[in-house]
């Protein structure tokens, strides 16, 4: 190990796992509550940025966003990446978000056969990941039909 | 600048080499472009890999391979740009000849894939992708490709079959390729009948898990004893957003654009000068929007290309003439190695069974959801 | 009606208190009582509830409490960092070290400022949170306070408890008198030490006493907990629109109001079980979230909780005019009662991690 302290470097493995804690605590605002960036330019990005993809200006101001959107294209993924095993099949997809920004994210509660370009879609926080057994529970976003209010 | 010509070429056959470590998969390309060139020293070696980190466990392939390959002392590193870490190392091999610092450099591409299981190999190539805001949500980069397919068949650009059609024809042409991985035709029936690996995207329309290696040996051209030797005459880098999301319209590989016409100007040529065009049709919609960025197709119009005929060898613009990623396979950081080698053998009339009547070669490799894009333009 | 509430006597606070906003989840999914009586070769024509619901599989206890406090903000519009605890109640807790309710106030956006804690009391840890939230807002030392109520229960395979361990929650945010949709007249909290079901640490599935967890477990401390209320506050049955029990199953919390002389139709409005099983600590609060639903201002509702262990806490409430509007800020329950699609037994092990994958 380089530098020492390995004893307390909390990225240390459980069982093969990398628990990788500081990483995901740290997009902890973006993963939950989808906070992004707005230029005074009016230009707003997911993920957060420091320069302004429009106008080249910083600094950007951290922003919410809503969390609905229209589903631009998507994918149902029947080979998943490691650690996403217990979700097969899982659709995923790129969504225009209302408030400008396209995000990528995985759709839930929704049958793949549903699942349509143009459908409205809202964002709801779910369980992304397990580190296995002992490791993380990583939460984020994924977005699901709108659910209204009254039946 | 010195003008810099590509002296050697050394393939190995994209399999499952279950037999052969990394190491010396690369040593066998790189004894037979040595070889092919007939040079016996070499000042530096390039490396274009992106996974032995991830899937081998093994970084630092510079001192790792030039060790193994008896280069004592000599500079060499690894290069990467995630599937476009062949064509950034061969520019960086192509740089240090043309401004004089290398006179004899070897590039190898080397990539081993099939020591670890399918869903490390998918985590490991989506490793190319934003992970902090893809991967992590279990977007794939097969995933990606997949969500841009169905958009661009919903524009109503082609039907599915038309997509298809762009591995039929790698297919077909990789039966001619002594050195690709599926030798065989295949019909978009076929196809269409496999089951889907990441919906609309099918099983047969993905490029293979494998393990390869190719390499190229440059000189600069007043040192090269050849009658006509192929020539390196434009090459081009260009990046986009990490994030097929963040661009302005998803279905427009900016990159292609970019890195296509930089490297056209650079060599000073227009699409009408270039015979044969090997791009990364990492799966078919890579192709049809490869075409459109790079201007071979109007925007909406490069399945037409597949469907129309214009991609075949004796079609206007024949593309992946040697089987492409789809049929030869794609050992990720490899590929643009394999694609220089494939496009001197043409150039050089010895590609057999497939050989074009040819000068001026396009060739053409990307990284993650086309972010980065490395374009060279090949000439005799 | 803040007129009509003595205040600072025996669990009443010394200030008018209520709910200000309230919100629920339930999953999607659900697995009837004929398809888990089907696995096991059981009787289907007995199965204490219809069907049940089932975490879908990136949910648990905090993303259920997530969705639940978000729709209890959309219906208190109160600004989140106002609020000065967030508690929750569960009993299915996804880290045995590490609380939930961080992670629910870090993704209201309730944090850096608030308190944090999880409650536990096997069914009744939500209305557990409810009590100190009261407690809280009554005595002045905060604004606002988010009570949550948030189990994905699990049954043992075979076991009785299987037909009924089900998944949802709900969200109550506490408030001043004036502000509230519900004013809170007093409550009543019953415990003893009743071992009637129980979980070891290491364990992954809960002990019960079968017939012991009714008569001396159940029926003993809500009708207490009912009764010692409505006497402290001078209530008879028939001051009540509406009655709410802890709901293991359809048949006790009706046998409950028969013996609290409660007409069956009070109970029905809120009895929920039948269509989504026991959600554990959610089911009492999601039985009184459902009859806000549908209350008029001016009603009085009773809530009665069970926790084993055994415990339970009665609530007297007097609906306001302000339910009219809020409740039309987020889904009802019947709308998440409505979204459902039914799974087989094969898929509900997949969703609930009962098969082994590595
Ligand atoms: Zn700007």
């Amino acid at each position: 190990m380089y530098g020492g302290n390995c004893c307390h470097n909390n990225n240390s493995h459980i069982g093969g796992v990398n628990l990788e804690i500081s990483r995901n605590w740290r997009l902890r605002n973006q993963r939950y509550r989808l906070v992004g960036t707005e230029c005074g330019c009016g230009h707003r990005s997911f993920p957060p940025r420091r320069i302004c993809p429009t106008c080249r200006e910083n600094p950007q101001n951290p922003v919410q966003f809503s969390g609905t959107g229209t589903v631009y294209s998507y994918s149902t993924l029947y080979e998943a990446p490691e650690g996403f095993e217990q979700f097969i099949p899982y659709t995923v997809a790129l969504i225009d978000l209302d408030e400008g920004p396209m995000i990528s994210a995985q759709l839930t509660d929704v049958d793949p056969e549903d699942v349509a370009i143009g459908m409205r879609v809202e964002m709801v926080t779910r369980k992304l990941k397990e580190q296995g057994e002992s490791g993380l529970i990583v939460y984020g976003y994924k977005f699901r039909p709108i659910v209204g209010c009254y039946p | 600048m010195r003008e810099v010509v590509i002296a050697g070429v050394g393939q190995i056959a994209v399999r499952e080499h279950w037999e052969t470590s990394l190491r010396d998969l690369a040593y066998q390309s790189i004894k037979k472009a040595v070889s092919d060139a007939g040079t016996d020293s070499v000042d530096a070696l390039y490396i274009g890999n992106m996974l032995a980190g991830e899937l081998s466990g093994q970084e630092h392939l510079g001192a790792l391979i030039s060790d193994y390959c008896g280069f004592d002392g000599i500079e060499a590193v690894r290069i990467e740009a995630a599937a476009a870490s062949g064509g950034a190392a061969l520019r960086q091999g192509a740089m240090s000849v043309a401004c004089g610092l290398n006179d004899c450099v070897v590039v190898t591409g080397v990539e081993q894939m099939t020591d670890v299981l399918q869903d490390k190999v998918t985590a490991g190539l989506s490793l190319a992708l934003d992970t902090e805001y893809e991967l992590a949500s279990g977007i794939s980069l097969a995933a990606l490709f997949a969500i841009l397919t169905r958009r661009y068949v919903h524009e109503g650009c082609c039907s599915p079959e038309d997509l298809a059609l762009f591995c039929v024809n790698a297919q077909k042409n990789a039966v001619g390729n002594d050195y690709a991985m599926f030798r065989r035709e295949i019909t978009v029936d076929t196809i269409m009948r496999s089951p889907m690996a990441a919906d609309p995207i099918h099983v047969l329309e993905c490029p293979p898990v494998c393990d390869g290696s190719a390499s190229v040996v440059l000189l600069p051209a007043e040192k090269a004893d050849l009658e006509a030797p192929v020539k390196i005459t434009g090459s081009a880098v260009a990046t986009g957003t990490i994030g097929v999301n963040n661009r302005p319209d998803p279905l427009v590989f900016e990159s292609v654009r970019d890195s296509t016409e930089k490297a056209l100007r650079m060599a000073g040529k227009t699409r009408e000068d270039v015979d044969f065009y090997e791009l990364h049709d990492l799966f078919p919609v890579v192709a049809a929007l490869s075409l459109e960025a790079s201007g071979f197709a109007k925007k909406g119009e490069g399945a037409l290309m597949a469907r129309n005929g214009d991609i075949a060898l004796e079609g206007k613009i024949p593309i992946t003439t040697m089987g492409g990623c789809k049929a030869r396979g794609n050992p990720v950081g490899a590929c643009g190695i394999y694609q220089a080698a494939e496009a001197v053998l043409q150039l050089r009339q010895q590609a057999g069974k497939n050989q074009l009547p040819c000068e001026v070669g396009m060739i053409q490799c990307m990284g993650g959801t086309a972010a980065t894009t490395i374009t060279h333009i090949l000439e005799v | 009606m803040l007129t009509e509430i003595v205040l600072g006597d025996d669990m009443k606070p010394n200030q008018h208190t209520g709910i200000v906003g309230y919100g629920v989840y339930i999953p999607r999914y659900r697995i009837s009582g004929c398809e888990i009586a089907r696995v096991w070769g059981q009787d289907a024509g007995s199965v204490p509830v219809q069907e049940k619901s089932v975490p879908g599989p990136d949910e648990d206890a905090i993303t259920i409490g997530i969705e639940a406090a978000q729709n209890a903000l959309k219906r208190a519009q109160v600004p989140p960092e106002k609020i000065a605890a967030v508690w929750a109640g569960s009993e299915s807790k996804p880290y045995a070290v590490k609380p939930s309710s961080s992670i629910i106030a870090e993704a209201i956006g309730a944090t850096p400022h608030v308190e944090a804690a999880d409650w536990e009391f096997a069914c009744k840890a939500g209305t557990e949170a409810m009590q100190a939230c009261f407690a809280l807002v009554g005595s002045g030392m905060g604004l606002y306070a988010l009570a949550l109520g948030i189990d994905t229960a699990q049954g043992r395979p075979a076991d009785p408890l299987e037909y009924t361990a089900a998944a949802g929650g709900a969200a109550f945010l506490i408030g001043k008198g004036e502000e509230s949709l519900a004013v809170l007249e007093a409550s009543h909290s019953y415990a003893s030490d009743t071992p009637d079901f129980f979980r070891r640490e290491s364990n992954r599935y809960p002990v019960h006493g079968s017939r012991f967890t009714g008569e001396p477990a159940y029926f003993h401390h809500v009708v207490q907990a009912a009764s010692e209320l409505m006497e402290d506050i001078g209530r008879t049955p028939e001051d009540y629109q509406y009655v709410v029990f802890h709901q293991p199953n359809t048949k006790f919390p009706l046998t409950a109001a028969k013996i609290l002389k409660f007409p069956p139709e009070k109970v029905k409005p809120g009895l929920i079980a039948p269509y989504i099983g026991n959600t554990y600590s959610g089911c009492s609060v999601l039985g009184l979230a459902a009859t806000l639903d549908i209350a008029s201002p001016g009603d009085r509702i009773l809530c009665v909780s069970y926790g084993s262990g055994a415990g339970s806490d009665a609530f007297s409430f007097i609906v306001t005019d302000l339910i009219e509007e809020r409740r039309m800020r987020a889904p009802h329950v019947s709308v998440y009662i409505e979204r459902r699609k039914a799974v087989d037994y094969a898929v509900y092990l997949k969703y609930t991690k009962a098969l082994v994958m590595r």
